[in-house]
């Protein structure tokens, strides 16, 4: 009898439809379809952008025609036809708002139904806000805020014109467009992105956020985002994302390039929520991003956290090289799958310097007809003397058409360095459901309590504000209104 | 017999070697064979050899191996002989039933093919090709996946030779039985020995397969080993790897287990310029259990290389693979497991550990414990780690009064114990145990200390410098 009521729950978890997708009707000024020398010239015309990026999306666009897709991924979709992809579109009104009142409502409205704490909820989230509506950025908030501290937070277009210098020495050192096929692709075709820039030690003031929004249909998103936080700095950055449910499969290569100098810290944190297709596995977003830091100088620290819920197809492995020495690079994940849904996620941690120290903890839960796979790497150099890691990767199983996978890879070239790796997988056990029932809690509460105990590890270390959205994606991925 | 050049690949090479020998090569065949041989060479023209982006393959680069310009011999150059006047097993007391390979081609005093009192047939496997045509084809290329790049394909183009034992329904083998292979020949030389191992219904087998070398000269040998396990078959398979430097083995073991049959397997790779062991085990019927033991001692610049795969294809079965190495000099090793849940296989137990500790910075470990899992109701876990022998061990130890050298080799023989004391031959438990602490504190010599006797003029010393521990 436990049996069929945990089935109810689950086909009601299964049933629960996604609950940001909707679609603004705002005019785009688009680029013609296809990927040419002519398509890279356009955007970065349109863009206004120094020659010197021009000539960066030109070699990257020559190298990624060189480059094959790559298929080593335990994911299967149909093959992609880069030529039919718009490269380009942004809101057609330029984004110069002297206040939130000249802003398109329609916008406004969308921003309001993801609950970006846009206007009012500016003062009480304390966020400082960069939206950004299919590639171009819409509004900045609390600029002066920052600015005052000389922290420097735009988009990655205002960055190029009002920062050149500071882009083009960054740009591309964690990241290079050689690194792989969609990162190529990004470098050359990126629309806009987020500039964030902590000079030498500054805390930064307030949590940086960015909402990423897919709009409009067939449009691919390349965002690009570069953090580089100076010597003795701090920040704290978080990415969200909805998309609107469209039919069509959308692709997504994004770029995040983290840069931390001496005994400066990075925490990134990302909740990704976009559209995973529908029950039966049609449409959604391929989500194939590169994220990398490094941690450049001694005492830095670089922590990644994510919690994945969306997407059809998620591809993406936030990885830290641990250049200088006893830095530290951290990675925490929550993965939910359902559906067709297939995530290959996990992290790569390179130990290049001494002393230097990194963590894994990975929670991966499947659920429906869906495939999720842990993928990672630990790498030890020679010259990396104790370098430490931990590595922790288990798997939920929810159903059993789907699947859990793990493909942990370690490399170790010295003997000071200790590496322990530990994964399990197995199904939510039927002593713990019996116990939560025996003490009057319904199955719908007992799972809900076994699943956000099980993620807890991970979404702690989230920020607060990120933490609350975070339980609430969980419950719509996975838990129908088990909360 | 030319060797792969600039403009030849190895596959190329061997292909037009199959082609120019196919006459010798498929001298003994019968139809199904001739025909299991095609598909082999179709599949190599299709995907070649493995390269270092083949995933079962990157961290073990196979095209060095290649390029030797390598014999082969087509036809049995053996002469019945005693092998007894070239080659003593050094395990005095292991009563064994010995057979031995010399090239890849068996060795007899007597017959070819032996049939024990029980039933129990042993001996070459070109000879059952002849006597068994039908026992050999139902079996042979069954176990083995050929259509990927791997040597097993490239086994399945050219084996003439190897191991024949079929053990019928309800038979025990009461004593081991001894696989010796032996290569010895003055000229770089590549064997394709092919083992066909059939374990009937509620029988009992225990194999012991060492791989020998008596010259230090050039020798690449791609074995396979296809094993059926029937209903509530038993099978107990030892593995010993003894080799000079110069030379290469690959072994491919595909086994097949039926309902409640159970394997353990004793991978121990003690010397081998380049080794690569890969088994395949697939649990096809419910309460199938499978233990795959490994250790690896390795040192200069040897290269280990163990690749494990459990397929769970059916519920209740449970796997347990334990694989535990000590690397000193520039030695490297490979540790790659995947444990295969399939959708239904419920009830899943499967659990996968490997350890590897390193003496030097130059040494380099890479491990890859994978778990694919398509069913819910199982349990599956995994471990790895490199690292050194635990500090806190080493306090106790030190607290306790013992010199830190004494500590050091104590922990080192600790945690080679793990595997060893699984072995269940008690002759070659002690003998392994005794060679292990001896190696470890650096007093072995391997070609007259070890397991398997070594003629050698040169040999050479195995030290492992204590005061890197």
């Amino acid at each position: 009898m436990a049996e069929d009521k945990s089935n109810d729950i689950l086909d009601e978890v299964t049933q629960s439809e996604y609950k940001y997708g909707f679609y603004t009707d705002i005019e785009m000024d688009q680029a013609p379809k296809g990927l040419t020398e002519d398509t890279i010239r356009f955007i970065s015309a349109k863009k206004n952008e120094p020659e010197f990026m021009l000539e960066f999306r030109l070699k990257a666009f020559r190298h990624w025609k060189t480059l094959k897709e790559p298929r080593w991924a335990h994911v299967n979709y149909p093959p992609i036809d880069f030529q039919d992809i718009i490269y380009y579109s942004a809101p057609k009104k330029k984004p110069q708002y002297e206040s939130l009142d000249e802003v398109d409502p329609e916008l406004l409205e969308t921003f309001e139904k993801l609950g970006i704490p846009l206007e009012e909820q500016k003062m009480l989230a304390g966020v400082a806000v960069d939206a950004v509506m299919d590639s171009v950025s819409v509004a900045t908030t609390f600029r002066e805020k920052l600015e005052e501290k000389g922290v420097i937070f735009m988009s990655f277009s205002e960055a190029l014109q009002k920062h050149p210098e500071l882009v083009k020495k960054h740009m591309g050192t964690v990241v290079p467009y050689t690194d792989n096929f969609y990162a190529a692709l990004n470098s050359a075709v990126f629309s806009d992105g987020s500039f964030c820039y902590i000079p030498k030690g500054v805390r930064c003031p307030m949590e940086l956020s960015t909402y990423f929004r897919i709009n409009a249909a067939n449009t691919g998103q390349f965002e690009r985002t570069l953090i580089v936080a100076e010597e003795g700095s701090y920040v704290s950055y978080m990415e969200g994302c909805t998309a609107p449910m469209r039919d069509e499969n959308q692709l997504h290569a994004a770029i995040v390039e983290i840069i931390a100098k001496k005994d400066a810290e990075v925490k990134y944190a990302t909740v990704q929520n976009w559209w995973p297709g529908d029950k039966k596995g049609k449409g959604g977003v391929y989500n194939f991003v590169t994220k990398r830091g490094l941690c450049e100088g001694e005492n830095s620290k670089i922590s990644w956290t994510q919690v994945e819920t969306g997407s059809a197809i998620t591809w993406k492995y936030p990885s830290v090289i641990l250049m200088g020495d006893n830095s530290i690079g951290e990675f925490y994940s929550v993965a939910v799958t359902n559906n067709y849904q297939q995530a290959d996620t996990g992290t790569k941690m390179v130990h290049l310097g001494r002393n230097t120290r990194s963590t894994i903890i990975s929670k991966g839960i499947s659920a429906g007809k869906s495939n999720n796979s842990y993928r990672g790497l630990v790498k030890s150099s020679r010259r990396a003397e104790n370098a430490r890691n931990f590595s922790q990767c288990d798997s939920l199983l929810l159903g059993d058409q789907c699947g859990a996978h793990t493909f942990p890879y370690v490399e170790v070239g010295n003997r000071s360095t200790i590496v322990e790796h530990e994964a399990t997988t197995s199904k939510i056990s039927d002593d713990q459901l019996f116990y939560c029932l025996q003490r009057g809690i319904d199955m719908e509460a007992a799972i809900g309590l076994i699943v956000n105990g099980y993620a807890k590890e991970v979404l702690s270390k989230l920020p607060m504000e990120f933490a609350v959205e975070a339980q609430k994606l969980l419950s719509i991925s996975l838990e129908g209104s088990v909360g | 017999m030319s060797n792969v050049t600039e403009n030849t690949t190895a596959e190329q090479h061997m292909l037009k070697l199959f082609h120019a020998n196919f006459e010798q090569i498929s001298t003994l065949d019968t139809k199904p064979i001739t025909a299991l041989r095609q598909k082999a060479i179709d599949s190599i023209s299709e995907h070649g050899f493995p390269n270092l982006e083949t995933e079962n393959w990157r961290y073990t680069n196979l095209e060095p191996l290649f390029l030797a310009d390598y014999h082969i011999d087509f036809s049995n150059q053996s002469r019945p002989f005693d092998i007894e006047k070239i080659f003593t097993c050094d395990v005095y007391d292991l009563d064994t039933f010995s057979i031995t390979l010399l090239n890849g081609w068996y060795v007899y005093k007597n017959a070819p093919l032996t049939t024990l009192g029980n039933g129990t047939i042993i001996g070459s496997l070109a000879k059952a090709m002849e006597v068994y045509p039908d026992l050999v084809n139902e079996y042979i290329g069954n176990a083995t996946d050929i259509n990927q790049p791997g040597l097993a394909a490239l086994n399945t183009a050219f084996f003439q030779d190897g191991i024949f034992i079929y053990v019928p329904d309800g038979v025990e083998v009461e004593k081991p039985i001894q696989l010796i292979n032996i290569i010895n020949s003055p000229d770089p030389i590549m064997v394709h020995p092919r083992h066909l191992v059939i374990v009937g219904k509620k029988s009992k087998l225990t194999l012991v397969h060492c791989d020998h070398s008596l010259t230090h000269n050039i020798s690449f040998t791609n074995s396979l080993t296809e094993t059926f396990l029937a209903r509530e078959a038993n099978m107990e398979f030892y593995k010993i790897q003894n080799k000079g430097a110069n030379s290469a083995v690959i072994n491919n073991s595909f086994i097949k287990q039926k309902q409640d049959s159970n394997l353990i397997s004793h991978t121990l790779v003690l010397n081998g310029g380049f080794t690569k062991n890969v088994i395949n085990a697939e649990l096809g019927e419910k309460n199938a259990n499978t233990e795959l033991n490994g250790l690896y001692l390795v040192d200069s610049n040897q290269h280990v290389d163990n690749q494990l795969f459990v397929d769970h294809a059916s519920p209740e079965c449970h796997s347990e693979q334990l694989y535990k190495g000590i690397l000193d000099d520039e030695a490297t090793a490979v540790f790659s497991g995947k444990i295969m849940v399939r959708k239904d296989a419920q009830k899943t137990l499967a659990y996968q550990n490997n350890k590897n500790i390193l003496l030097t910075d130059e040494a380099k470990a890479n491990t890859q414990p994978m778990l694919e899992i398509y069913a819910d109701d199982v349990k599956c876990s995994h471990g790895a780690t490199v690292g050194q022998l635990d500090p806190e061990a080493m306090f106790y130890l030190r607290t306790r009064g013992m010199c830190e050298r004494t500590a050091r080799q104590l922990l080192m023989y600790a945690f080679a114990a793990e595997v060893v004391r699984k072995i269940t031959i008690d002759p070659l438990r002690e003998r392994i145990d005794q060679m292990i602490e001896k190696r470890l504190k650096g007093e072995l010599s391997i070609c007259d200390q070890c397991v398997l006797h070594c003629n050698s003029k040169e040999p050479t010393v195995f030290n492992i410098d204590v005061s890197k521990l």
